[in-house]
């Protein structure tokens, strides 16, 4: 009996620790084999074809809805059905799909996990696509085409692109006395903090009324921050830090896929530090208070003057700040105004059972058609000028100036790509700690990253 | 209930062992076996077997999405040269300190109440009610109220004169907090199963201690305690193994940060295996964990002498 009762004991903790992992343990062998270059035989007539189609922006879900039912009208046999989930949710889902042979046909993807996908065998090269149809890559806005294609494969048209800016609290810069003239020409640089470090003190108040530029000022008991920013930024630093510490002329890599990052830079370690400090004077909301709810959740109940976030945000505060604001530019660094670009695009999945009619919507996701459907929502910019155009009357219409992101996108070197590479999960797990470790004032920036920089940088050995 | 079946099996040695030759003849077995065959059928298919396919697994480097390859105790060796890993280890059994022994006191504090002062239905249900919370609707509400810009319990502290705290966003806070959220929705639980084990206990032999002129706080220490040994064994164990694998709150509320605070053995494995595609080492983490809880248990019940009783 008490050999029996040990066993059986024994197994259930060995089941209950490992019942997540073995619940997932799909067959391993399943990898799809879908040749992606030959082009499947159509459906028979009649016969109607469902793409399952994911994306994660419940913003853009009616645009793309509007896209999917007209493209649905022009082709009949062809069912396009969307699936919209959370960012965390979705690419669990994604992920677990692919596992599973459950993953949808078609799915938006990201910039910093399609190299991943790409490296695993889950996507479909659409180059032989894109050629066969003499798809036109050139009406796409910059570098956008560029993002996705890699060794002379493709995996995705471009959809939409972004940029950063500063949003503000318009009551927050009244009280101060500052202008939006001034906002909008604020400097920076990593020795003096420029006039943006000037700002950024002078907008924010403690409890007893007195700004950052006064002696009493007391870091411990702010009640509205200068600047808040959205976390410690992990390896990208997109909203938080990259539109800083790209004006000092450092970038994350030196070319797309480069397989070595720049962390150690001392104009990188500079900036970071230069964040951590202000964080500690009370000019920029500490990490720990953001961490939780998130910076635009708290810029939105008013304890911050100024917010960096990126142009996929303005609908977010259109609909839940309580006060006026409007977007300004970016600080001008040494090298002139950054913002990164960032784009998405639709992926197929190599699991598809219908590559053709997959193709079919990725294609018509990225034309001038749905572009200009998409604009007309004003929730994205899309790939596309004509898109952007209808956009930027749809954002006009509510009200809202949104120039300061074009302005951005479309000024001469006025951005930096997103720093496409290999091993992105890793580097988020091996940059996310040190980050906040430096935010929270735990390590000195010029220490810290370095020696992450070799762990990253060991990942490509 | 491993535990309990082993408690029983050693408190009855009297029971003498039918015949080996017989035991599967007997009709009792028979039908013990028919009766447990149904949870036998789940337990296999859904535990037994995918376990000891995550034996093999933590001997591959499958990383989800291609054929997995077989590289023997690499995953193992790489472990143990792990710092992340040695940091969870620690970041757990920090974890475990700051959970069981107040978790267990309160939950005993709490039953004694519910035993002595009150036959309340309704108080009893009261109590576990944070337990019959789904564990994320519990991380969400605690996010909320802790949160140090627009929580409630700041909101309090502030008008107290008390400085802000940020209980999720720092490191020497995160770990503490999530340990309270999980105590506040456990203790509950604990409390009705020290509770059950209380009732058990004949009222005779309070008679008897009365009769001896014993004092409440002697009553409880002499006669309370050890009569409750045998649950208070189960719930130990079982909320140990439990807190070892902590992960929903912590899903919810600090993702294992800030700083790798609150990354905890668990969240370290979900995070090699779904987000940096390292199933194989992940399951190989698994394997240590599971290793882990068994000497934990096996130490407990050996020091608190499960399997036997004072009745």
């Amino acid at each position: 009996m008490k050999k029996v009762s040990l066993v059986v004991t024994l197994l259930l903790i060995l089941s209950t620790v490992l019942s997540a992992c073995g619940g997932a343990a799909a067959p391993a062998a399943q990898a799809p084999a879908a040749d992606a270059g030959a082009a499947a035989p159509a459906a028979p007539s009649g016969e109607v074809v469902t793409i399952e189609y994911a994306l994660w922006d419940a913003n853009q879900l009616p645009a793309y809805q509007a896209c999917a039912d007209a493209f649905m009208a022009a082709n009949p046999n062809i069912k396009v059905n969307i699936t919209q989930s959370g960012w965390n949710d979705y690419w669990n889902t994604i992920q677990t799909g692919m596992v599973a042979g459950t993953a949808p046909d078609v799915f938006t993807d990201h910039l910093a996990k399609y190299p991943e996908f790409a490296a695993k065998e889950q996507l479909v090269d659409i180059q032989p696509y894109v050629d066969a149809d003499g798809v036109d890559l050139g009406v796409y806005l910059g570098q956008l085409a560029d993002l996705w294609a890699r060794d002379g494969k493709r995996f995705g048209l471009p959809k939409d692109w972004d940029t950063i800016a500063i949003v503000y609290n318009q009551n927050a810069l009244d009280a101060a006395g500052v202008t939006l003239d001034e906002l909008n020409n604020a400097t920076w640089d990593l020795e003096t903090g420029g006039t943006f470090q000037e700002l950024i003190a002078k907008l924010s108040v403690d409890e007893n009324g007195n700004n950052g530029l006064s002696p009493d000022f007391d870091p411990t008991k702010v009640k509205q921050y200068g600047l808040i920013i959205n976390g410690a930024g992990e390896g990208y630093g997109q909203t938080e830090w990259s539109w800083l510490a790209a004006t000092t002329g450092w970038r994350h890599i030196d070319e797309l896929y480069a397989t070595k990052y720049n962390y150690d830079d001392p104009r990188f370690t500079g900036t970071i530090q230069w964040y951590a400090d202000n964080m500690k004077k009370g000019f920029i909301m500490p990490l720990e208070q953001v961490s939780s709810l998130g910076g635009s959740a708290a810029f939105n109940s008013g304890l911050g003057a100024l917010h960096s976030n990126g142009s996929w945000m303005i609908g977010d505060f259109v609909n839940n700040a309580t006060f006026p604001f409007g977007f300004a530019r970016l600080p001008q660094g040494p090298e002139g105004r950054k913002s990164m670009f960032n784009g998405l695009a639709d992926s197929i999945w190599v699991g598809t059972k219908h590559p053709a009619e997959a193709w079919q919507w990725v294609k018509y996701a990225a034309s001038k058609e749905c572009a200009d459907k998409v604009g007309e929502f004003g929730v994205v910019f899309p790939a596309q000028q004509s898109g952007v155009d209808k956009a930027l009357a749809a954002y006009a219409a509510k009200g809202v100036d949104v120039s300061a992101f074009t302005l951005q996108a479309t000024e001469p070197d006025g951005t930096f790509l997103f720093p496409v590479t290999d091993h992105a999960s890793e580097i988020s797990a091996i940059m996310g700690p040190v980050m906040q470790s430096v935010m929270l004032g735990e390590s000195e920036a010029a220490v810290a990253l370095p020696a992450a920089n070799e762990e990253v940088n060991a990942l490509f050995k | 209930m491993s535990v309990q079946s082993q408690a029983v099996g050693r408190s009855s040695p009297s029971n003498a062992r039918p015949r080996r030759g017989r035991r599967w003849l007997n009709g009792e077995s028979l039908t013990a076996l028919f009766f447990i065959l149904p949870s036998l059928i789940g337990f296999t298919v859904f535990y037994a077997v995918p376990a000891i396919r995550g034996l093999w697994i933590s001997f591959t480097n499958w990383d989800l999405l291609r054929p997995a390859k077989f590289i023997g105790i690499e995953n193992y060796i790489k472990l143990a040269q792990d710092k992340e890993f040695w940091n969870a280890l620690y970041v757990t059994v920090y974890y475990v300190l700051l959970n069981i022994p107040l978790q267990t006191v309160l939950a005993m504090i709490i039953a004694v109440m519910m035993y002595r002062l009150t036959k309340s239905m309704l108080i009893r249900a009261l109590i576990i009610l944070p337990w019959l919370m789904p564990p994320v609707v519990v991380g969400l509400i605690w996010l909320w109220l802790l949160d140090p810009n627009i929580g409630i319990i700041n909101v309090a502290l502030k008008a107290l004169g008390l400085p802000m705290i940020a209980f999720l966003g720092l490191p020497q806070w995160a770990m503490p907090s999530v340990a309270m959220i999980n105590i506040w929705e456990y203790v509950g639980y604990t409390a009705l199963l020290i509770f059950a084990g209380l009732q058990s206990i004949p009222g005779s032999v309070y008679e008897a201690a009365s009769i001896d002129g014993a004092s409440e706080s002697q009553t409880f220490w002499k006669v309370t305690v050890p009569l409750l040994r045998p649950v208070l064994v189960f719930v130990i164990v079982t909320s140990v193994i439990g807190s070892f694998q902590v992960f929903d709150v912590i899903a919810i509320t600090t993702k294992g940060g800030p700083v790798n605070a609150t990354k905890v053995l668990n969240w370290y494995i979900y995070e090699q295996a779904f987000s940096r595609f390292n199933m194989g080492y992940a399951t190989a983490i698994s394997i240590v964990l599971f290793a882990i809880l068994i000497f934990v248990s096996m130490m407990q019940m050996r020091l608190m002498r499960a399997g036997e009783s004072d009745m």
